[in-house]
């Protein structure tokens, strides 16, 4: 019995979506952007995401140590700094790769390259370079490193120099824009959402209200509650997934050409992120535009239904 | 089976029923006349618990449609068939499933609904209508749909407000024949007009009202 009443209300449904023709169509239309303006925040939130991760990953901090510092100490450091769960990666360079480095760096530099041949000895020390996690987390690795026993030799610290102090303020900028963007970009999206939503709301609220007489008479010919909604409801969920359909074939070639135009400047090529995303892109759009039209058909055809 | 007891109906600046009491038994046609108005669409309205009365009561065999809840607004509408001036057909369906959508709402099978469409639809001589839409139809056919929609589900009752009001004589003859054979068959019928010519033909019990109030009940036509 319950069976038969749902496929009929599927029935129904579809039936509604077919003969109603032009405002089943504007309907679609107003789901389909909503569902546009979704799909542009997730791409939107990609580029952010990633240059953002970009920009996290040119930071890191170097800790330079003297010249007499003994490699065992420094390892012994770098595998404490490994155990420490802000940190990302250590990576170790000696005090000959150091020196090797710089002879690279230097190699057209002849007064430099010459002045470090008198020397004779290599005047530089080995380093480490400290990856975070995240980049409010530099502090508390400094801190680490302020606080380690294990640096002193006697009297004396066997680190050079830690170059977060002299990099601490741009770092902690960097860290203040970081958070910002994302906090502006959630801002940006609920805002662009909750429109979207009510937009829809009140398009599906239009193409019901031209129905209001007939949910009347239904009601009157003693159609029970769901009997009249329901093939409403399924109505709102082809627009859904009619409006998921249409974006995920528009934003196709649009994405193909920002792949290959907009690659460089980006430092994304959008159209493999579309493409490696695509069924999770298609899934959260199915899920909104099927949920907005089912929930949006409830709400308009409730005004009408308690006669 | 219908118990209309001292009811009143006080809009905020209209009184459209004044103190009204009746009865109509089972198997009656009872004729409703008035000018516009007069409070006859108001009273069927209290029948289909679309308007609750201000004051008094109103029965439907043992049920008080006053205090009637939610659930059960569903299934008093099933046991009565509504006829109205304006058809009040769903525009995007086809006659066959217009009788079919009232036919699915008191949970009939396919197959019941395959064989009984039809049926219905010869009784109304629309046999040949059986997939326009409404909008490709007469007035005279919308009607006879709307009355077939009505009887499908062979209710106790069938009211019927102005049926006629939009037909030509030649169409308000057919629904009248029509309407008199069901009430032959056994349904109650309550028919509301404003047109005497249709009251005379019918020759059944006539209650007139004015300006909210029932001024006559006569049992023969008058």
């Amino acid at each position: 019995m319950a069976l038969i009443a749902f496929k009929r209300i599927i029935k129904n449904g579809f039936l509604n979506f077919k003969r109603s023709g032009l405002v089943s169509w504007a309907a679609v239309l107003v789901v389909t952007v909503t569902l546009c303006v979704i799909t542009i925040i997730i791409l939107l939130q990609a580029v952010l995401h990633f240059s953002l991760n970009q920009i996290k990953d040119k930071v890191d901090v170097a800790i330079y140590f003297t010249t007499s510092a003994p490699e065992d100490k420094i390892l012994t450091l770098k595998s404490s700094l490994e155990r420490l769960p802000e940190v990302a990666t250590v990576s170790y360079t000696s005090a000959d790769e150091a020196l090797k480095n710089f002879r690279d760096r230097h190699s057209s530099d002849y007064p430099t390259i010459q002045a470090l041949d008198e020397i004779g000895t290599n005047p530089l020390g080995a380093y480490l370079n400290v990856k975070a996690k995240e980049v409010s987390q530099y502090e508390s690795i400094a801190n680490f490193l302020k606080s380690d026993d294990a640096l002193v030799i006697g009297s004396a610290s066997i680190i050079d120099k830690v170059n977060y102090y002299q990099n601490k303020s741009v770092i902690d900028k960097l860290n203040a824009i970081i958070s910002g963007a994302q906090k502006l970009g959630f801002l940006v999206t609920l805002l662009f959402v909750i429109l979207s939503i009510i937009i829809t709301l009140n398009t599906i609220r239009l193409t019901i209200f031209i129905s209001k007489e007939e949910i009347g008479v239904m009601r009157l010919v003693g159609a029970s509650k769901m009997h009249v909604r329901g093939p409403f409801m399924i109505e709102g969920a082809i627009y859904g997934m009619v409006a998921t359909f249409i974006t995920v074939i528009l934003f196709w070639p649009a994405m193909a050409w920002f792949g290959a135009k907009m690659t460089d400047f980006l430092g994304i090529n959008m159209y493999d992120y579309y493409i490696s995303n695509f069924f999770q892109i298609f899934t959260i759009l199915l899920l909104s535009g099927v949920g907005l039209g089912i929930i949006s058909s409830f709400l308009a055809v409730r005004k009408y239904l308690n006669k | 089976m219908i118990y209309f007891n001292n009811v009143s109906k006080i809009y905020k600046d209209a009184t459209a029923l004044d103190d009204v009491t009746f009865a109509v038994e089972t198997g009656e046609f009872v004729s409703v006349v008035g000018h516009s108005g007069a409070g006859k669409t108001t009273l069927t309205k209290m029948i289909l618990a679309e308007e609750m009365p201000s004051l008094g009561t109103i029965f439907f065999e043992s049920v008080n449609v006053n205090e009637i809840k939610n659930k059960d607004l569903t299934k008093l509408r099933r046991r009565i068939g509504v006829v109205f001036q304006d058809y009040r057909l769903l525009a995007n369906k086809t006659a066959y499933e217009n009788i079919a959508f009232a036919m699915e709402a008191v949970g009939k099978t396919e197959e019941e609904i395959r064989s009984d469409v039809p049926h219905v639809l010869e009784l109304v001589d629309l046999s040949n209508r059986i997939y326009h839409f409404p909008d490709q139809m007469s007035g005279g056919e919308q009607q006879r749909l709307a009355i077939a929609r009505a009887i499908i589900n062979q209710p106790e009752l069938i009211i019927a407000d102005e049926p006629t009001g939009n037909l030509d004589p030649v169409n308000t003859h057919e629904i009248v024949q029509i309407l008199k054979k069901i009430n032959d068959l056994g349904t109650t019928v309550i028919l509301t007009t404003h047109n005497r010519g249709v009251i005379e033909s019918i020759g059944k019990r006539v209650i007139t009202m004015e300006k909210g109030k029932i001024i006559r009940d006569s049992k023969h036509g008058k």
